[in-house]
Order: structure tokens, then C-alpha cells, then sequence
């Protein structure tokens, strides 16, 4: 039984520290300000699951994984909504995308 | 395990560093900020499972809820909207 947890965590630990990666070369190699948002939330929410799920089936179901979840549902809350608001502002401080026509 | 996921956490916090400094608007700062925020919270989780200690994960929650506020008043120092004065206005 140990050997199935300790497996499974580790496949969602390691999709985490994937994605956190991707994400975080995303906010590096992207060149426009709306692309590293795109870039950075992925990594926010998705990776944020990676981990509390790898991290939830090393601790069983007690109380530890029920904070755990809660740590999930706030960051996923929390996470699009800081999003949304910088866009908001960024788009009405004047920050335009980059489309085809400009260069 | 946790160990790698401690050092993969702590390459992802310096990349987004890496993005705070060099990002040419103070949007791409705060994106970064809140994204290097939100690694925070899963770095204090990771390290209190990997030191035995459960009490971190509540450190982990608030944490996050922080990391949001201050990202929300950066926007609003920044951009100065008006989430309450507008409806005064009308």
C-alpha cells in the first residue's frame, strides 16, 4: 500500500514541478505582458493541484489533507481573481496587446 | 521527494524573480510578485511535510490569502480605481 501512495505522489509531484517549470519559462520567454499572464496563471492553478494532491496522498485522510485542501480552493479562488484584476488594470492604464499589424 | 520539490519550487521563485527585475512595466512586477507569492504558499507546505511539521500549512493559508490582498492594493495604488467612490459619483 505504501508503494501505490509513494507512487502516486511522486506522478503528481513531478507533473507539478513540470508545469511550475513550463510556467515560469512561459513568464520568461513570452513577449508580450497578456502572454506571461497566460503563462503565469497556468502555472498558478495547475501546478498549485500538482502539489496539494501529491502532497495529500503522502498524509492519508486526516486533518493535515483537509488543510490541505483548503490551501487548494483559496489559491484557486484567489489566484484568477488577482489575475483578472491586474489585466483590468493593465488594459485601462493603456497596455495594449501585441497583434499582427504592430510589430 | 519533498527535497526535489523544495529545489524545483526555489528555481521556479528565482525565474520569477528573474521576470521582476527585468520586466519593463510594473504589471509584469506584479505579475511576478504574485506569482512568486503563490509558490510561497506551496513552498511552506512542501517544506512542513518534508520537516514533519503540520502546523506550516496553516501558516500556507494565510499566506495565500495575504499574497491576494497585497496584490489587490498594489493594483489599486497603482491604477487608482475607484472600487467604492464610483458608486458615489453616479
Amino acid at each position: 500500500m505504501d508503494v501505490v501512495t509513494d507512487l502516486i505522489s511522486w506522478i503528481f509531484l513531478g507533473l507539478g514541478i513540470f508545469l511550475g517549470l513550463t510556467g515560469a519559462f512561459g513568464l520568461l520567454r513570452f513577449p508580450d505582458f497578456y502572454t506571461r499572464v497566460h503563462a503565469a496563471s497556468i502555472s498558478d492553478t495547475l501546478c498549485t493541484a500538482c502539489f496539494i494532491f501529491g502532497l495529500a496522498f503522502q498524509s492519508g485522510f486526516n486533518l493535515v489533507t483537509a488543510k490541505l485542501f483548503i490551501i487548494l480552493i483559496l489559491l484557486w479562488l484567489t489566484g484568477p481573481a488577482a489575475s483578472h484584476a491586474l489585466v483590468r488594470a493593465a488594459h485601462t492604464a493603456g497596455l495594449k496587446p501585441i497583434t499582427e499589424n504592430s510589430d | 521527494m519533498f527535497a526535489t520539490a523544495t529545489i524545483a519550487l526555489l528555481v521556479i521563485m528565482c525565474l520569477a524573480l528573474v521576470r521582476a527585475f527585468r520586466g519593463p512595466k510594473i504589471f509584469d512586477r506584479i505579475l511576478a510578485v504574485n506569482m512568486f507569492g503563490t509558490k510561497t504558499v506551496l513552498l511552506i507546505a512542501v517544506y512542513g511535510f518534508l520537516t514533519g511539521r503540520p502546523e506550516f500549512l496553516d501558516l500556507g493559508i494565510f499566506y495565500a490569502l495575504i499574497n491576494f490582498v497585497g496584490v489587490i492594493a498594489a493594483l489599486k495604488f497603482i491604477e487608482r480605481l475607484e472600487f467604492y467612490d464610483e458608486r458615489e459619483e453616479r
